[in-house]
């Protein structure tokens, strides 16, 4: 079989189509390069997803983490504590479990104990928790000038934060915010080792991996692979975060513009 | 365990659940947490090692050193650590029977990959295969130990190397003004003063490591998640004395609860090691401790 063949066949097969049956015996490299990228999908759906959904929740903590009523600052804060405070994997567990009950008493439940809805709502509440902290971080930062003069302008209510408070805000967490958003596409990986099925063999980049290591014995060749596809995609996150830092920072002068955001100041996870 | 539990059947309410809880399968779980235990207290100065080691070769003069340290910081921290687990648990048991083989089986002439199979003389086997269950179980510990340093040292030094560029450039002048020579001033200046800068990271560092320690269970090693879906999931009376439904849900929120847990009293006492560390530094928190002192 070609290399054109063996694409055709299994390059969308994470997702379900093209051939059903995985390769048994006699792994080409093309078949596991293919397969794993195949599996890319998924990390890139749920990396996309929750970031897309979490950043609204985060904004939404950090303000009422920031808050002085307590009603707000209590809850956000267990939030927090909970999701920051825990492994995500045992989150994985703990939330497939409490889906699976859930189903058996209301079936609407259903759809909640597979992976493409289940493990993005668990990779979601983790990921606005982490953004939360940060973006709250930021929000304590912001130098008190700014909004002083947000102030002697006439700025108040709704008007202040979209204008002054949430794009710096946004200008001071970026960086940090990028590793989140780093550590959150490689915590994807996680999805399926941790009781959500791959229903009929359809898994992300690390299932296929694992696939091969386990078929063949060898880890040296389908883990590389990997490697270089997180890498990749690592190189894509922070090319796509950069170009947003630009923005946020581009009224500021250029000596004095946050410099390119470090790949790990400080670790996430 | 108890007396009263020698008849589960007619057992109800607090003292079922007593009896429950202390059967000879829980106190397999409770001492799983004890595994979890020890492999903190192992890797964390083991990975610290590492992580000392690379940050060392990192600043390295020598380039193809500086190379072999940086490197194994850019590629361990580029890719999830979970790949990195389930790649050397494999690689590293291969690594070790391929020397042993190599040393035992100087005469053996078949290749040691044939297919998808990986064969060495039978000397050359980790574990022996006649070695009794323990060994087995503590060679499994031990490797799944050796690579969470590996993958943590890697964090560790990435966090030693910029603690070791934090230090104020002047407090390596005036060393060398009074004459001392690279190595001197490495070992009395720079590594005492390293540490109040490396302490956030290396404290994130342990919360991260805390919280990656139930991926033990992908190493293979029987750890508090293998015993929670074990003991949690629904057992029938022809099986145990103690029947109940799926309740694998409520094993992990405790096992939840138990990490929270230990998040919260790795809080106070990292907070306490910053306080102790912080006294007597030229830096804003060493500051804040004067003035508490003096006023």
């Amino acid at each position: 079989m070609t290399c054109a063949a063996t694409i055709a066949d299994y390059a969308l097969r994470s997702i379900g189509i093209g051939e059903r049956l995985l390769p048994r015996s006699d792994f080409t490299l093309c078949e596991q390069v293919t397969l794993i990228g195949s599996g890319m999908i998924w990390n890139i759906y749920f990396g996309t997803v929750a970031l897309l959904t979490g950043f609204a929740l985060a904004t939404a903590v950090a303000l009422g983490k920031a808050s002085r009523n307590p009603l707000l600052r209590k809850p956000a804060e267990w939030f927090v504590f909970v999701f920051r405070g825990s492994p995500l994997f045992i989150q994985f567990f703990f939330a497939y479990f409490l889906f699976l009950s859930l189903k058996s008493a209301y079936p609407a439940w259903g759809a909640f104990t597979s992976a493409w809805l289940g493990a993005a709502l668990v990779l979601f509440l983790n990921t606005a928790a982490y953004s939360a902290e940060i973006f709250y971080g930021a929000l304590r930062s912001i130098p008190k000038g700014d909004t002083e003069a947000a102030d002697a302008y006439g700025f108040a209510g709704w008007a202040k934060f979209r204008r002054i408070t949430w794009p710096t805000m946004l200008r001071l967490a970026w960086p940090a915010y990028t590793n989140e958003a780093i550590f959150l596409f490689h915590a994807t990986t996680l999805v399926f080792f941790s009781g959500f099925p791959a229903a009929q063999q359809r898994g992300d980049a690390l299932y296929y991996a694992s696939y091969f290591a386990d078929k063949t014995f060898n880890p040296f060749v389908p883990y590389p692979i990997l490697a270089g596809y997180f890498i990749l995609a690592t190189l894509c996150i922070i090319a796509v975060f950069g170009a947003v830092n630009r923005r946020l920072n581009r009224h500021l002068p250029a000596e004095r513009r946050a410099r390119r955001p470090r790949m790990m100041p400080q670790l996430a996870r | 365990m108890f007396a009263a539990c020698a008849d589960p059947a007619s057992l109800e309410g607090l003292t079922w659940l007593a009896c429950y809880l202390t059967t000879g399968k829980h106190m397999a779980i409770y001492w799983s947490v004890g595994t979890v235990l020890l492999l903190l207290a192992i890797t964390a100065p083991v990975a610290l090692a590492f992580g000392f080691g690379g940050a060392v070769m990192a600043r390295s003069h020598i380039p193809p050193v500086a190379w072999i340290g940086r490197g194994y910081i850019a590629v361990v921290r580029g890719v999830p650590d979970i790949a990195f687990f389930l790649f050397f648990v494999i690689a590293l048991d291969q690594a070790f029977e391929y020397v042993r083989h190599r040393i035992k089986c100087p005469d053996w002439t078949d290749p040691v990959r044939q297919g998808n199979d990986f064969l060495v003389c039978p000397a050359a086997k980790l574990p022996l295969s006649t070695a009794p269950e323990w060994v087995h179980e503590t060679y499994g510990f031990l490797v799944a130990v050796l690579t969470f340093s590996i993958v943590f040292g890697a964090f560790a030094a990435n966090v030693l190397y910029g603690a070791m560029r934090a230090v104020p450039h002047a407090q390596i002048e005036t060393a060398e003004a009074y004459g001392m020579t690279r190595r001197q001033t490495f070992r009395r200046i720079l590594v005492p003063q390293m540490w109040v800068y490396a302490l956030p990271g290396l404290s994130n560092l342990w919360m991260v490591l805390v919280k990656a320690t139930p991926l033990l269970f992908l190493l293979g090693v029987e750890d508090i998640v293998y015993w929670a879906r074990e003991l949690g999931g629904t057992k029938t009376p022809q099986f145990t004395d103690y029947p109940h439904g799926d309740w694998r849900m409520w094993y992990f929120l405790a096992l939840l609860v138990f990490y929270l847990g230990v998040t919260k009293v790795s809080e106070i006492g990292l907070e306490r090691l910053m306080r102790r560390l912080s006294h007597g530094q030229a830096t804003t928190g060493g500051e804040l401790l004067r003035k508490e002192v003096t006023q």
